[in-house]
């Protein structure tokens, strides 16, 4: 009786048993790639808003601190969306006739709060606080990328866990002097390295990496 | 089953553990009985498994879906002092049975999420029971009636108005005399003078009361004593020695939470000399009756002839004939308590229970007033309620006028008096001859059935009002939300019948003590905002009345005691009540004190009667766990009527007898209460209240299933409580270890945890603790934990992250009893973690056995290595994920678990961190007593003690430095952070062992 696979079959087994590792090795590759690329986590895709609000505007255009708007920051886990009061305060005076802001005034009259989509949008069992991060020397930018140069905003960072441990793990890497957290231009010194070192000692910076921190 | 008294210092939780039946052992330790689902559901395991096989593929796929678009809505205009993010907290009242608690609730974005007790308020001290945690629940109850309907049709509140206007007018010339008002006992000063008004402008109408919760012999006590309705308050703090005459001074009843921690504090065994002792002859087993020093058993009626001879020693009265054929069981007993009585003069205290007739009350008094208790540890105020009467006769004389056609027009402001009523009085059947019936409550229930108008009442998160607590202090009741279904408060119901229907309960409230302080606009505002702000007026309580009138020394002969023959004894349902909270899931599936039937009532009785009347309740292996009693149907005939119920054999309940709890039966509580237990109502007629004699039981043939919680998470023999006598503790401490072995710490494989931040941890006092249950249900709200339905509770699948085991000690008749709550344990070698192959349970820097929802797969491994069985699996979706208006009672700082994920305590672990944030913002350590957890906050014996062991001077490391302080299971080396501290008792060495 002759052979059914040809001696060549051979080395195609060979191939493609070696072969398949690579496969499977690029497979995960890939998969690991798409589940950090933008398309799973939304980084860097600008959202489409009921309103065309730009951060670039009122941040480098008009100077105004990120607290005029998210009074919350320092007190709460939450940064706080303003009111629709909030944008009157300057609206009613500057733009009051502009057709973009009709949505703005049509909320304050009607009394009817203007739904914004929500750009930074961890799991639900996740519980992060602003506050602390905030006031333990951890700056708007550092997560939130230039706000200043965002005409609609977008999410900077992938807001993914390794994102989140990255500084969990080392913050003498990210933490910058207390009266410059709110400051969308600051730039990380030469010696970050040695100031990160000194400010974590000063504002006693703890590495939590506990699971309970975030999760419960 | 033979049930004899064991030798030695053992425990046992069920009878049938006490029994050594060897089925039970079987049961035991098959720990996953066979074929659990397969009997009963229609998908079979196999099928299921085929189901999941093919779902987790593509469950594997549903991993990958990116997160869907969510919308952020800010306020158009925000309220000043809200901080988006930051819960703030509102002091309000909750009142039962005409006594307020209270309260201090959280409101997270003007939704109320959680209720805590108020620490400035004399009823509470920051305790809660159950019902007042259970509340939240209540609020957002989807079957709330929600319209304003009058025969079935929706009407707006102005037609509701006209109507009443017209019948009103109509009345006028009769001077109303067609006009009647029924009420629940009423303690709100405010509603009072609005009725009161009501009367003067129509002088023939009438105001009728009602509450099946009433205490009408503590009334008719105080007339027989006094002349007058007086209320007693009782200063346990100076309180020796203890006397409580069926009184369930601590679980149940006005200023029970106030009790129970002043009792508690009493028990230090660290300050033995100035423990208390208390005596507690009683009926049904009862928290109090659980911690007393001694406890004899006996039926209802025999409490008043006992007491009377214990009164006949202290030169109260004299003795009654019947007295010399008493065994001389109880000749020793009645010495005893009347010496030691007579030792405590001014220092002694007699508790009469509600459910006790006038004529003990009044005993109880003439005792107090002998023993020189009057003025130290009990005290005489003007009554709490309004206007006191005896509801009994009330709704009785109001049945009357309804039959005789004299009723136009009846307001029913809450209560269900078809329910509720006395069965002999036929008040069901005259409401039909009434022309106008208006019904306020809650829900649609039996009476609303009957009435033409049903006007949602308006819950008290939702309404203005006021409230008098135990000692009269008046608390203002500030709403935290808007009625979410239109509902309307009492007040408002009765302004409609006044000449200003449209007025707010705001502004009658706040006019009406605007009147009683006399103050002027502006400097009111600013009381007014205080007492809001502090949740009670100061000053308020009543005062002390020194002069009582002279003290009618209760007649010699006793009143007649006609009960023969089997007793039957009716009482308020620990977790449903009267039945008002028959619709409540989280009650409804608390394990209820003593007997921790779920779900259900029962006919309870001892364990000889049972066996008397051969009718017997016995675990079912079907159950998982254990959870099921097959339990035979009795039928109850009880003058000329009938209920059937499942019995229920309790250690410790008096022979000869049977107690049925109330509150059950119901046929329009709501989707969760329909038809659960059996209704005693039924049976319980106007001059028998609370107990009578002649009933029989007679077995039905037919079988029930209990879901009795009992027989879960059993230990199987280790890891019991510990309890010692005072004398034993006092000649060495270290006695509570006698005979357990704790391995040295360096016996173990795995490396040591540093803990150099906090190390939390908590101790638990068994010698506090009175089985109440409030901590369950406190962790319950705090923690987003789902109700799953009698069916599950069957199968042993109870969520509770805390549970109260209850142990005995002695024999069946009358045992000791100890409560041993046991949440996590948060070992420092915890055997949960080693086993968990996603790394789901992990330690935490601070010791914390962390718990990682989205990690976990469900192996349930953890669960089976822990030998405290304190961890909770989510066999289904328990939670309901889709009524809009049980989303919002949800805490947001929890996560609310699916299916197929393991769950536990965390200690609160949303606590810690919101505190830890707190502080170090604030650059300092957490303060010691700044976390509290659920459990700790909602204690009222403050049994349950949380907090840093790395700081020495905290109050959990002292308590763990104690010498009765013990772990469970130590034997295990897995080091629990949560610890035990033993049960002292403080026996009479006249009585020896008490038992």
């Amino acid at each position: 009786m002759s052979q059914i696979f040809h001696r060549s079959a051979n080395t195609i087994s060979r191939v493609s048993i070696f072969g398949a590792v690579f496969v499977v090795a690029a497979l995960l590759t890939l998969l690991a790639m798409v589940n950090r690329s933008p398309w799973v986590t939304e980084a860097r895709v600008a959202r489409e808003q009921p309103i065309q609000f730009s951060h670039e505007r009122h941040v480098a255009g008009n100077g105004i601190d990120c607290r005029y708007c998210h009074t919350s920051v320092e007190d709460s886990r939450f940064a706080g969306i303003p009111p629709t009061k909030t944008c009157m305060n300057c609206h009613s005076e500057i733009f009051s006739n502009s057709p973009y802001l009709e949505p703005v005034r049509a909320s304050f009259s009607s009394n009817v709060p203007i739904r914004w989509t929500r750009v930074h949008d961890l799991p639900d069992f996740v519980y992060f606080n602003h506050s602390i991060h905030v006031n333990k020397g951890v700056g708007c930018t550092t997560c939130h990328g230039q706000v200043d140069r965002m005409p609609l905003m977008w999410q900077e960072s992938t807001l993914q866990m390794e994102w989140c441990l990255d500084c969990h793990r080392n913050p003498e890497r990210f933490v910058r002097p207390k009266a410059e957290v709110f400051s969308v231009d600051y730039q990380p010194p030469p010696d970050q390295a040695e100031l990160g070192k000194r400010l974590v000692a000063e504002y006693r910076i703890q590495e939590l990496t506990s699971c309970s921190t975030c999760h419960r | 089953m033979t049930i004899d008294r064991t030798a030695g210092r053992e425990y046992w939780r069920t009878l049938d553990e006490l029994a050594d039946d060897p089925s039970f052992r079987e049961r035991l330790s098959n720990e996953f009985p066979s074929e659990v689902e397969a009997i009963t559901d229609p998908a079979t395991r196999r099928t299921f498994l085929k189901l999941m096989g093919a779902s987790l593929a593509l469950a594997g796929i549903t991993a990958c879906t990116r997160q869907p678009e969510e919308k952020i809505i800010p306020y158009v205009r925000q309220p000043e002092t809200l901080i988006p993010g930051k819960p703030l907290f509102f002091a309000t009242a909750m009142s039962l049975g005409g006594v307020a608690t209270g309260l201090l609730v959280e409101s997270h974005e003007g939704r109320p999420t959680k209720i805590e007790g108020n620490p400035l308020h004399p009823g509470s001290h920051g305790a809660t029971d159950v019902f007042a945690q259970a509340a939240i629940l209540g609020l957002y109850d989807p079957d709330r009636a929600r319209t304003l309907s009058h025969l079935g049709d929706i009407r707006p509140w102005s037609t509701f108005i006209a109507m009443v206007r017209a019948a009103l007018a109509a009345q006028q010339p009769l001077q109303g005399a067609g006009v009647r008002i029924l009420t629940e006992t009423v303690n709100s000063p405010a509603l009072a003078a609005q009725i009161q008004q009501l009367l003067s402008r129509f002088p023939a109408a009438k105001w009728h009361q009602w509450d099946p919760a009433s205490r009408h012999y503590a009334g008719g006590g105080a007339i027989a004593a006094f002349g007058q309705y007086l209320d007693a308050q009782y200063r346990l703090d100076q309180a020796d020695v203890i006397l409580a005459l069926d009184a369930d001074f601590l679980g149940s009843g006005p200023g029970g939470l106030r009790y129970a921690r002043d009792f508690a504090a009493r028990r230090l065994p660290a300050e033995a000399g100035r423990m208390n002792r208390l005596y507690a002859l009683e009926a049904m087993p009862t928290p109090t009756g659980s911690r007393a020093d001694h406890r004899l058993p006996l039926r209802p009626s025999e409490i008043g002839p006992v007491a009377r001879q214990i009164a006949a020693a202290l030169g109260v009265g004299s003795s009654d004939a019947a007295a010399a054929e008493r065994s001389g069981d109880i000749q020793k007993w009645v010495a005893a308590i009347a010496n030691d009585l007579q030792a405590h003069r001014g220092t002694s205290l007699v508790i009469a229970g509600d459910s006790q007739p006038a004529g003990v009350h009044a005993l109880a008094h003439a005792m107090n007033r002998s023993l020189g208790n009057v003025g130290r540890t009990v005290v005489y105020t003007d009554p709490v309620e309004a206007a006191p009467v005896d509801q009994i006769q009330s709704i009785r004389e109001l049945t009357a006028d309804m039959d005789a056609g004299q009723v136009d027009l009846l307001v029913v402001l809450g209560g269900n008096p078809v329910y509720t009523a006395p069965a002999d009085i036929p008040f069901a059947r005259a409401l039909d001859r009434v022309q106008t019936r208006v019904h306020l409550s809650q829900y649609a229930d039996e009476t609303s059935e009957l009435c033409h108008w049903q006007i949602p009442e308006a819950h008290f998160l939702e309404a203005w009002g006021d409230a008098r607590g135990f000692d009269g202090t008046v608390s203002i009741v500030q709403p935290l939300i808007a009625p979410l279904y239109g509902g309307r408060s009492a007040h408002e119901v009765l302004a409609a019948m006044s000449e200003t229907p449209e007025k707010s309960g705001y502004d009658i409230v706040r006019e009406h003590w605007m009147a009683q302080t006399g103050a002027v606009e502006t400097a009111f505002d600013r009381q007014w905002r205080r007492w809001l702000h502090d949740g009670v007026i100061p000053g308020s309580a009543l005062p002390e009345r020194t002069a009582v009138s002279a003290l009618a020394v209760p007649d010699a002969s006793p009143e007649p005691e006609t009960v023969a023959g089997l007793e039957i004894a009716f009482r308020l349902d620990p977790a449903v009540l009267d039945g008002r909270f028959a619709n409540n899931g989280w009650l409804q599936e608390l394990p209820k004190p003593i007997t921790k039937l779920t779900w259900d009532n029962a006919v309870i009785t001892s364990p000889a009667t049972a066996a008397e009347l051969r009718v017997s309740g016995r675990p079912s292996a079907q159950g998982g766990e254990h959870g099921q009693i097959i339990s035979d149907i009795v039928e109850l005939k009880y003058r000329d009527r009938a209920v059937r119920g499942a019995i229920f054999a309790v250690a410790g309940h008096p022979d000869g007898c049977v107690t049925v709890h109330l509150g059950y039966g119901r046929r329009r509580a709501g989707r969760v209460g329909n038809g659960m237990g059996f209704n005693a109502y039924a049976l319980r007629t106007a001059d028998a209240p609370m107990f009578g004699g002649g009933v029989e039981a007679t077995a039905t043939g037919e079988e029930y299933s209990l879901a009795c919680t009992q027989y879960h998470h059993l230990m199987e023999g280790r890891g019991m409580v510990r309890a010692v006598t005072r004398e034993e503790y006092m000649r060495d401490p270290r006695v509570v270890h006698e005979g357990h072995e704790e391995p040295p710490r360096t016996l173990t494989m795995y490396a040591e945890h540093k803990y150099e931040g906090y190390k939390w941890g908590m101790a638990i006092d068994v010698n506090a603790c009175i089985g109440c249950n409030a901590c369950v249900v406190g962790c319950q709200a705090e923690n987003n934990i789902p109700v799953v339905g009698k069916d599950q509770v069957l199968r042993g699948r109870e969520m509770h992250w805390i549970r109260v085991d209850s142990y005995y000690a002695g024999g069946s008749d009358n045992p000791e009893t100890y409560f041993q709550p046991v949440p996590c344990m948060h070992c420092e070698n915890a055997p949960c973690e080693v086993v968990c192959p996603v790394g789901a349970t992990v330690h935490s820097h601070e010791g914390l056995n962390d718990m990682v929802y989205n990690r976990c797969v469900g192996t349930r491994y953890c669960s089976n290595n822990c030998p405290y069985k304190v961890r909770r699996f989510n066999y289904h979706l328990y939670q309901d994920w889709d009524t809009p208006s049980l989303k919002l009672g949800r805490n947001p700082d929890v996560t609310v678990r699916s299916r197929g994920v393991m769950e536990k305590c965390t200690y609160c672990v949303q606590r810690i961190n919101s505190a830890k944030i707190e502080s170090e913002k604030e650059g300092r350590r957490i303060r010691d007593g700044e976390i509290k957890t659920a459990c700790q906050q909602a204690c009222p014996a403050d049994a349950i003690v949380f907090g840093d062991l790395n700081d020495p001077g905290s109050r959990v490391a002292a308590m763990q430095a104690e010498a009765r302080n013990y772990s469970l299971l130590a034997e295990l080396n897995t080091r629990p952070r949560t610890t035990y501290l033993a049960a002292v008792r403080n026996l009479n060495p006249e009585l020896g062992d008490g038992l």
